[in-house]
C-alpha cells in the first residue's frame, strides 16, 4: 500500500486492481447513473443487430472504473488530464485489471500510463493521467 | 454527397445550460464505477478535507446536459466512442452550480481497412459561478460508412 504518491519513483506502479467479472447488472447501473442508454450494452439483441457477438460495457464505465486507482491520493492532488483511447470492446465475463505506472515527475506533476487489460492480455482502454500535486 | 458530412459544423456550439453537481447524482455514479470512496459520498469525510466538501469522480461531467449543438443531428445507434479526455483546473465539488456547453471542434474522414471512417471531435465545457473553466472534455466519436449510408438516407 503507498501512504503517498510522492513516495513513488519513476518506473514504480500503482498497486493494481482487477475486477469482478463483467456483469449484466454493471452496466445497467452504469446506463442509469450516466444516461447513457444505448441499448447494445445492456440488451442482447440490440447488440446483435448492431453486429456484435453480444453487449459490450460502456467504454465510459471501463474509463470511471480506471481512474479509481488514484481516488484514495486526492488529498495529495487531483486529475488534471485523464484521456485515453477505447481500443477494444468489453464483453460480459470479462474481466479487466486496471494499471498505472509513474512514467516521469515534473514539478509538481506526476504522469502515469494508465490502462485497461483483459483477462487474455488485450489492452481495452490505454491512456494517461497527469496527477497535479499541491502547494 | 456523403464526405465532410459533419464539416460545415465545426465552430458550432450549444448554449450553456444550468446542472448542478447532485449529491444522489454523484453517489449513484461512484457506485456505477465501483468506486463509493468517503470523499465522493461521506459528508463528514468531505467536510474534514481539504476540499470542505465532497468532491465527484472525474469521469462524472458524463452526466451534465451540455445542450444541443445547432445543426448537429446524430444517430442514435452506430457511433463509436473512439477517444475521451478530461482536463481539470480542480475536481467538480458536490452541490455546486455548473454551466455546461459543448462546440464541435473538428471533423475529418480517414480510409481504413475497414473503409472510410469519419471522426467528429467535440469539445465540452463546464464553468463555475464565478465563470472560470473547471474541466474541459473531449471526445472523439467515430461513425462508420454504414451509419453514414444510413444518415443520408
Amino acid at each position: 500500500m503507498i501512504a503517498a504518491l510522492t513516495e513513488l519513483e519513476t518506473g514504480q506502479a500503482l498497486p493494481e486492481v482487477t475486477l469482478e467479472p463483467v456483469s449484466r447488472l454493471d452496466l445497467i447501473k452504469y446506463a442509469g447513473a450516466s444516461g447513457d442508454y444505448n441499448p447494445i450494452h445492456t440488451i442482447d439483441e440490440e447488440a446483435k443487430k448492431a453486429g456484435l457477438p453480444g453487449i459490450i460495457a460502456h467504454g465510459m464505465w471501463t474509463m470511471g472504473n480506471l481512474a479509481k486507482l488514484f481516488t484514495p491520493f486526492y488529498k495529495d492532488g487531483f486529475i488534471e488530464d485523464y484521456s485515453v483511447r477505447f481500443k477494444g470492446m468489453v464483453f460480459l465475463n470479462d474481466v479487466l485489471t486496471l494499471k498505472a505506472e509513474l512514467e516521469e515527475k515534473r514539478e509538481n506533476k506526476l504522469y502515469f500510463r494508465v490502462s485497461a487489460v483483459k483477462q487474455n492480455g488485450q489492452e481495452v482502454v490505454k491512456g494517461k493521467v497527469v496527477f497535479a500535486l499541491y502547494e | 454527397m456523403m464526405t465532410r458530412m459533419f464539416a460545415h459544423l465545426i465552430g458550432q456550439k450549444s448554449k450553456p445550460v444550468k446542472n448542478v453537481v447532485e449529491r444522489g447524482a454523484v453517489k449513484k455514479f461512484a457506485e456505477a464505477i465501483g468506486d463509493p470512496h468517503p470523499l465522493f459520498i461521506d459528508e463528514e469525510t468531505g467536510k474534514k478535507s481539504r476540499y470542505k466538501g465532497n468532491i465527484a469522480p472525474p469521469t462524472f461531467p458524463r452526466v451534465f446536459d451540455y445542450g444541443k449543438i445547432p445543426g448537429l443531428e446524430l444517430p442514435k445507434k452506430g457511433l463509436i466512442h473512439g477517444e475521451q479526455s478530461y482536463h481539470y483546473k480542480r475536481p467538480l465539488l458536490v452541490g455546486e452550480e455548473i454551466q455546461c456547453w459543448a462546440q464541435v471542434k473538428d471533423y475529418y474522414e480517414k480510409q481504413t481497412r475497414s473503409g472510410r471512417l469519419s471522426f467528429l471531435v467535440i469539445n465540452r465545457y463546464g464553468a463555475d459561478s464565478d465563470g472560470e473553466i473547471v474541466f474541459e472534455d473531449e471526445q472523439v466519436i467515430i461513425i462508420t460508412e454504414a451509419v453514414r449510408k444510413e444518415m443520408a438516407k
